[in-house]
């Protein structure tokens, strides 16, 4: 835990992604009302001691309607982050193992033709082919994370493989496999996982986006983009059906963002040594 | 007047002091010479003189150049002096120029910066001030990029512009440290000259005393920021006092004691041996080239021999080690190990392998730093059928580190608790845990202090002795290779051009690259005892 | 520098040819025929067929692939499903909203994040640096779109300096059109000048630690003058290579933003195209959004070649 100080970002970071995702979890088991069940007579209701953020035009309260959002992004950017890992470390460890070679130029040739494609056209695209769901922005996020996590690897293990510890391993007769797991792998976690809180908020704030469009999760699935969506034509009346919504966003994002600066300063293996 | 005097220097860096009542002296036209190991304090010595030090640093004491007291000048008569009265050249020549500016550029900018003139006339007086660094302009236009340029060629740039202006005084911070040992020569053969034709005072910092001994007037010995010992470096090499000093000499010119017993019958062969790499540097625009990298290599190594190989970078002795380690597949003739085929069927032989190891130069670079010393040193086990488990392995992890003068406890350590010189010494565990014959030092000693050399350079000689072991020493240090091995293979571009036994070729060269390269490598002054590394030290210095 | 300029060239073809096969893939998949979609349930199989030929529907998946992707290079993107107008004319129309959305956001954010990157690096540690690392902070991590919707509440509907939304159009005079886009580009540019101010701070102090900065220093060049002649240029290079990756961002953030806004972009189009199920509007506004990114990357591999002397070759 005395890690935790080493950072003057991390804790607060921390601190704020434990809010979010406890109240995602939370929410799988109590929230304060139910968001399924329409209350038109308590519609758009400013914030009081019963409802903390106000209603929303169909009564909902705004609170409970945040916490399941959570959960939505969450999962969303959560699992896109997943598919990004899984895909392209692998990726990337083998075009490096394999550099200037064939395998190693189809794998970058590929992941440029991805980057051409920003996730909200990927959404577009499958959207328009099998309509709109959650789970067409966890696949077009997560498509959009391969090549980040392919590139990231592939350039941290290029370093790697020149050093002189890689050349012990094949001397003592390990191939590119083994080396790339045994060695390369755990050289290059740290990064992985910073960059991947990185992605994580990414994700929050591209499904916040594909919702808000309309392209991500469909009612009644709640989330945070469609409830600022469905807010905007009442913002002259009702900014607080806006403001909620949008600071969760916001405070999740940057308490990820915090997070990730944090784990940089205390897992870099420079400032460690320092430390020493 | 002394050009440069400093006087009671201390200098702390956020409370860590780093030097201690430092003090000497340089006059106009002569050198001093200032040597130690790292952390000597050396090279922050030099930058306190040019006031370019890492922020929260606290200077005392005095800094006179030339009647003005530096340490009392501001920060914007500081760059006035820096670069007109004093120049400094640094020891990365590949990084200390800026990649995206001209070399023409960057040396004008030296005078431009100084001085007002047009730009046409820094450009005249930047090929002059290349000219004197010996980089005509026929060769070497103005409009050369760094990249264009070899390690040797860009150091002498950034000696153009030190000199550009003609300063009075230049600190050169191991100028030569990252140069082959030809190019070494040279670039001090040109500061010599510099000294001699423009009388500047040159201040020569250097880890190596025998690249000091020939230029130096004057020496300073540092140790962990504090001066040992200094004087006229005539009187003093011959009449050190200070017991570190004196063990600086020794280990310098250090010759471990070995027993030798090579044997008669070759443990591996190495015959007509071709290596090409095909450049594909243009892609698919333009054709690609061939290098033939080590061309037609042919060489014995005896069981129980120690075999040098020395040779500059890029001459294929790295090519030539994995192709021997099996790593890499040879395009024409055979490597033999005890009879067998180092790669057989398109695979390297399992069997051969096992019985060859390898330690790398750079203590540093060389552990996985995730790893436990014990997983670190067993990593060669993996060639093994059966690698031995349980208290067996237990047993085998206490012997090798023993017997590279480590404590058992060590292994559970990770490799960011040792220092240079243990690290080398676990990676000589690491090489001797499966027992090989063959061992092959790439550069072992060539990244540590000269007194951890010595102290490494007596493990491997009793290693041999004790264990039989063969070596095949690998360094561009002619000192060291003569102090270890009995034969030694000459290699440029990719060829052997001339072996023999150490001693023959060392003293009576017949190549004429060979004889550069003994021309080339620097020596302490003859009668100096331990200058000469084939000869017993002295009794008289001790 | 030829032999480099006709690499990258070499390599935009073959990229725009891959992206082109995947999107026509993609769509390809879609159950259901366009053309009796468009005439309706009573259509007679002649008129069907007349209406596949002249949309390019017969044929073999390649047929197919090689009409359409020729007639792309002619500027022919095929007849809206919907509208039964040539899609190059509304993609036409709607470009003169988009394009000049991307630039000026593209232009706002560089031309905050180069001087705010460069003031924070060269006060490293100061107050001024702990100021705008936290504002990127923020900036980095708030959702563009509720930036936009913030906007409008505090600079439309409180304060009526602009309109809440709609375009005045390039008729009604240059500076009302750009006066419409101008919080449209502001809500775009905040994330990426947030995004370019860390990189080029970041960049500018890595840059500073080099040898070449000392050796600068050691010829006389002060701290400033050392910042501005030797380092900038080098910083530049990772700068340049997330302006391309945010090229792309700002292409999609201007879709979204373009809804807030309800401006008559690309973005609104797409989303008019998708729920009236007109592919072939699809599928040409994301051809040339990917067509548009994979040209600006391969401007910035030029201009990799303007600022490094060792990507142009020796001579």
């Amino acid at each position: 835990m005395s890690l935790l100080f080493h950072s003057r970002t991390l804790l607060p970071g921390a601190i704020l992604t434990f809010i979010f995702a406890g109240a995602a979890i939370v929410s799988l088991f109590w929230v304060p009302y139910d968001t399924t069940v329409l209350d038109i007579a308590n519609k758009i209701k400013s914030p009081s001691w019963a409802h903390p953020f106000g209603t929303d035009q169909f009564g909902r309260d705004i609170l409970s309607m945040i916490m399941v959002g959570a959960r939505t992004s969450i999962a969303v950017a959560l699992v896109a982050v997943g598919i990004g890992m899984l895909a392209g470390v692998p990726l990337g460890l083998a075009a490096a193992a394999r550099k200037g070679g064939l395998l190693d130029e189809v794998i970058m040739r590929m992941n440029d033709l991805v980057f051409a494609f920003p996730s909200l056209l990927i959404a577009v695209m499958i959207t328009a082919v099998f309509g709109a769901s959650a789970l067409n922005a966890i696949i077009a996020i997560g498509i959009f994370n391969i090549p980040v996590f392919a590139r990231l690897t592939r350039g941290a293990a290029l370093s790697l493989w020149s050093r002189d510890y890689i050349m012990a391993a094949r001397v003592a007769g390990k191939g590119p496999a083994r080396i790339s797991v045994e060695h390369i792998l755990p050289n290059v976690a740290n990064l992985l996982i910073v960059q991947g809180t990185i992605q994580f908020s990414l994700g929050i704030l591209a499904e916040a986006g594909l919702s808000y469009v309309g392209l991500g999760a469909q009612p009644p699935v709640a989330s945070w983009g469609r409830m600022l969506a469905d807010s905007q034509t009442m913002i002259s009346f009702a900014p607080h059906l806006a403001l909620f919504p949008g600071l969760a966003i916001l405070l999740t994002v940057l308490g990820l963002n915090l997070l990730g600066d944090g784990l940089r300063d205390v897992l870099d293996p420079k400032l460690r040594r320092a430390r020493v | 007047m002394s050009l440069l005097t400093i006087n009671g220097l201390s200098l702390s860096i956020h409370g860590q002091p780093i030097l201690r009542d430092v003090s000497l002296k340089l006059e106009s036209g002569k050198v001093l010479g200032v040597i130690g190991e790292s952390g000597s304090g050396k090279s922050i010595t030099a930058f306190s003189v040019m006031q370019l030090l890492p922020n929260g640093t606290d200077c005392t004491g005095e800094i006179t150049l030339s009647g003005k007291s530096i340490l009392s000048l501001s920060e914007a008569q500081m760059c006035d002096l820096r670069g007109k009265d004093v120049g400094m050249v640094f020891q990365e020549p590949m990084t200390a120029l800026n990649p995206l500016k001209t070399i023409g550029a960057q040396v004008a900018e030296t005078i431009l910066i100084h001085e007002k003139v047009s730009r046409a006339e820094a450009r005249t007086r930047a090929a002059e001030a290349l000219r004197r660094a010996e980089l005509p302009q026929d060769r070497f236009p103005l409009s050369r990029y760094p990249h264009e340029l070899s390690g040797g060629q860009r150091q002498r740039v950034v000696i153009a512009m030190a000199i550009a202006l003609r300063p009075k005084l230049l600190i050169a911070d191991e100028p030569t440290t990252a140069l082959d040992v030809t190019t070494q020569a040279q670039i001090l053969q040109l500061l010599k000259k510099l000294v001699a034709e423009e009388g500047i005072g040159l201040m020569l910092i250097s880890h190596d005393l025998a690249v000091v001994a020939d230029l130096a007037d004057d020496l300073v010995i540092m140790r962990q920021g504090e001066v040992v010992e200094s004087g006229p470096a005539d009187d003093l090499f011959r009449n050190m006092q200070h017991p570190y000093s004196r063990a600086l000499l020794e280990a310098s010119g250090h010759v471990p004691e070995r027993s030798g017993h090579a044997e008669p019958d070759a443990l591996l062969q190495v015959r007509g041996v071709v290596r090409e790499y095909v450049s594909h540097s243009y892609g698919l625009w333009g054709s690609s080239s061939q290098f033939r990298a080590v061309n037609d290599v042919s060489f014995e190594i005896r069981r129980g021999e120690s075999l040098g190989l020395v040779g500059e970078s890029g001459c294929g002795k790295s090519t030539l080690t994995r192709a021997i380690l099996g790593l890499e597949e040879v395009q024409g003739g055979e490597i033999l190990f005890d009879g067998q085929p180092v790669f057989t069927n398109h695979h390297a032989n399992k069997a051969v392998r096992r019985r060859m190891q390898v330690v790398f130069q750079d203590p540093y670079g060389s552990f996985n730093p995730r790893w436990k010393v014990e997983r670190l040193i067993t990593e060669p086990y993996h060639l093994l059928d059966g690698p031995p488990k349980g208290t067996e392995r237990d047993g085998a992890i206490a012997d090798a580190l023993a017997s590279v003068g480590l404590k058992e406890a060590d292994r559970y350590k990770y490799i960011h608790e040792f220092s240079g010189g243990q690290r080398q010494r676990i990676a000589i565990a690491r090489a001797l845990i499966i027992k090989p014959d063959l061992i092959i030092l790439d550069e072992a000693v060539s990244a540590l202090d000269v007194s951890v050399r010595a102290q490494v350079l007596d493990l491997l000689a009793d290693l041999s002795d004790r264990l039989g072991l063969t070596y095949l020493f690998i360094s561009h240090d002619l000192s060291v290779v003569r102090s270890i091995t009995e034969r030694v293979l000459v290699m440029k571009a990719g060829q052997i051009v001339e072996q023999g036994p150490t001693a023959d070729v060392f003293d009576n060269p017949q190549h004429e690259y060979t004889r550069q390269l003994v021309a080339a490598a620097p020596v302490l002054p003859d009668d100096v005892a331990g200058g000469n590394a084939h000869e017993p030290i002295s009794g008289s210095l001790v | 520098m030829l032999r480099y300029f006709l690499k990258r060239l070499l390599s935009l073809a073959l990229s725009l040819l891959a992206a082109s096969l995947v999107i026509f893939l993609a769509l390809e998949v879609v159950p259901g025929d366009p053309a009796a979609y468009m005439l309706g349930l009573n259509a007679q199989e002649d008129t069907l067929n007349a209406l596949r030929e002249q949309l390019g529907l017969n044929g073999t998946i390649l047929e197919r692939y090689l009409s359409w992707a020729g007639s792309l290079l002619t500027g022919d993107f095929g007849i809206s499903y919907t509208y039964r107008t040539p899609v190059s004319e509304m993609i036409g129309d709607r470009l003169w909203v988009s394009l000049p959305l991307a630039l000026y956001a593209l232009t706002l954010s560089t031309l905050i994040a180069f001087p705010a990157g460069i003031w924070a690096a060269s006060r490293r540690g100061s107050y001024v640096d702990a100021g705008v690392m936290g504002v990127t902070q923020l900036g980095v991590a708030i959702p563009n779109f509720w930036f936009a919707m913030l906007m409008v509440l505090v600079f439309a509907i409180n304060l009526r300096w602009f309109s809440a939304g709609g375009f005045a159009g390039w008729d009604a005079g240059f500076f009302a059109g750009m006066k419409s886009l101008t919080l449209p580009a502001v809500a775009l540019a905040l994330p990426q000048a947030s995004i370019l101010t860390r990189v080029m701070r970041s960049s500018l102090l890595d840059t500073l630690g080099e040898d070449f900065i000392r050796t600068a220093r050691a010829k006389g060049l002060n701290k400033g003058q050392a910042m501005w002649r030797h380092a900038l240029r080098n910083a530049l290079i990772p700068v340049l290579t997330i302006m391309g990756l945010q090229f792309s961002f700002l292409l999609a953030g201007a879709i979204i933003i373009e809804n807030v806004f309800y401006l008559p972009g690309l973005g609104r189009l797409v989303f008019q195209a998708i729920s009236a199920r007109d592919l072939i509007v699809v599928e040409s506004v994301v051809m040339l959004l990917v067509f548009a990114v994979i040209v600006v990357n391969f401007a910035v591999d030029l201009a990799y070649a303007w600022v490094d002397p060792r990507l142009r070759g020796r001579r």
